[in-house]
């Protein structure tokens, strides 16, 4: 199946009380099957069909607060114009569960794959998991229902996988029971529901200078505290599917001299190359951040410290930044140690392009060199442009 | 306002105020820096200040004018500049908190 039958299928089997979502290219598929498993009566979801994405998220907002288990859907564009609503959802500390098909902002238009849409909401307040590929993308949906409605967390998620790349690419996936995936996600409980009128509250009134840090320090707390839930939630789901997920995916590493960060679907990429350059006998190695919000700074800094060189890839430019996102988390995250790596930072497959395997391989070339020469040249740099 | 600030763990999670109508403990009447004095003599109880008023504030009893709340009065003066040129029956004065 594809990514997008995938995510259907997670939320057929999730079967959310409220799903507000409006189509957008490339997650529009799986909207659009799970309306027909809607109106074929196979859930008992209310789909509310919005004239926008910042109504969709508004939608979602009133209908978890109101107590119901909901869901939505976006990309790209649909996600910018939901930029409003996203850090209402978090701090009204509504579990919006919200899968993103990554895509490119405009302009020049273009419909393909680039993390400009979730990177872009990296800071609103929202939990963020990754997804290599249509397997985990499944496996993670089912998980951030558990983690966002933890009574200790209160928080919405966002997942995503590569617009086209994963969304549209037919694999094979492992699909649990049912029965299991209910379980699993249990009972929505619902806190301080708007429609417990024997309870009656006020939902997003105004706090100023003498209330709103206090809250924002509240909702910070939550999601630093979320990283041990994830965990324990990644356990459960580990003995019920033999999958296991932890905060990122460490690939070769433990030996490894030189490494890639990168995440979601060029990590499969990267990792052929890993295995061809390991047969050569050469100690290359891989991380894949799947969880970035809350950013596991500790311990991606101890799986990374014994490295000669590391090159933090990302499929998103931050015009004019210290580095790209990803870049500038782990680089941050590895200050302070007594004896650094040295980093570089690529942007690579924005818009689309393809990442191939000898993109890769250039990537571990230039590592190799800046190892050799004890010094970084150059910090970033776009990996495949005509220059 | 309430009388007493929370620390971020006494408050609830989400923003939420769980204690409705709670502006009525809010007194606004704090903002003020002039107050209407009413004089009842002058006064021909019309009633126009009381429907003027934005806030509320005016109290009336048995059709007449009671009472100028002012734990809710900004100062506003709508009502002075609303009674009547013949009567005026309402001056703002500067309110010495």
């Amino acid at each position: 199946m594809t990514g997008n039958n995938a995510v259907s299928e997670a939320m057929r089997q999730i079967n959310p009380d409220v799903v507000a979502a409006y189509p957008i290219t490339p997650q529009t598929e799986a909207v659009e099957e799970f309306a027909e498993f809607v109106a074929n009566g196979l859930v008992k979801t209310q789909y509310v069909p919005v004239e926008s994405e910042h109504s969709s998220m508004s939608a979602c907002i009133g209908s978890s607060a109101a107590g119901a288990r909901t869901m939505t859907a976006t990309s790209s564009a649909g996600f910018a114009l939901m930029w409003e609503m996203l850090p209402i959802a978090a701090g009204l500390r509504t579990p919006v569960i919200m899968y993103v098909a990554n895509r490119s902002l405009s302009a020049p238009l273009n419909i393909h794959c680039g993390h400009d849409d979730t990177m872009g909401g990296r800071d609103s307040g929202w939990i963020q998991i990754y997804s290599e590929n249509a397997q985990e993308m499944y496996d993670n949906l089912i998980q951030a229902v558990r983690i966002g409605e933890d009574m200790d967390i209160r928080l919405p998620v966002m997942v995503s996988m590569d617009g086209f790349i994963t969304t549209h690419s037919v694999e094979r996936v492992d699909l649990l029971d049912d029965e299991a995936v209910r379980k699993f996600v249990g009972e929505f409980k619902a806190i301080n529901s708007l429609l417990d009128v024997d309870n009656p509250v006020t939902i997003g009134a105004c706090a100023l200078q003498d209330y709103y840090t206090e809250h924002k320090r509240q909702h910070s707390e939550a999601i630093i505290n979320s990283k041990a839930k994830i965990l324990e939630v990644a356990e459960e789901f580990a003995k019920m599917s033999g999958r296991k997920y932890g905060l990122f995916e460490s690939y070769k590493l433990d030996d490894a001299e030189y490494a890639l960060v990168i995440i979601n679907s060029a990590a499969g990429v990267a990792k052929m190359v890993v295995n061809e350059l390991r047969a050569k006998g050469v100690k290359v190695g891989l991380l894949k951040p799947r969880i970035f919000r809350p950013f596991p700074a500790e311990e991606i800094k101890n799986a990374l410290k014994h490295l000669k060189a590391i090159a933090v890839m990302d499929r998103v430019d931050a015009f004019g930044a210290g580095g790209t996102p990803t870049f500038t988390e782990v680089r941050s995250a590895m200050y302070g140690l007594p004896k650094q790596p040295l980093m570089i930072n690529y942007i690579y497959g924005i818009g689309g392009r393809d990442i191939r395997l000898e993109d890769i391989n250039k990537v571990f070339q230039k590592l190799f060199d800046v190892a050799k020469a004890g010094k970084v040249d150059k910090v970033f740099d776009y990996l495949t442009v005509r220059e | 306002m309430a009388k007493k600030t929370m620390n971020r763990h006494e408050m609830p999670i989400g923003s939420i105020i769980k204690d409705p109508g709670c502006s009525m403990q809010y007194e606004t009447g704090g903002w003020r820096n002039l107050k209407p004095v009413h004089d009842n003599k002058k006064c021909t109880n019309c009633l126009l200040c009381w429907i003027y008023c934005p806030d509320g504030c005016i109290k009336v009893k048995d059709g007449k004018i009671a009472e100028f709340d002012l734990k809710y009065c900004k100062g506003c003066g709508i009502c002075a500049e609303e009674c009547p040129d013949k009567v005026k029956a309402i001056q703002m004065v500067e309110d010495k908190k």
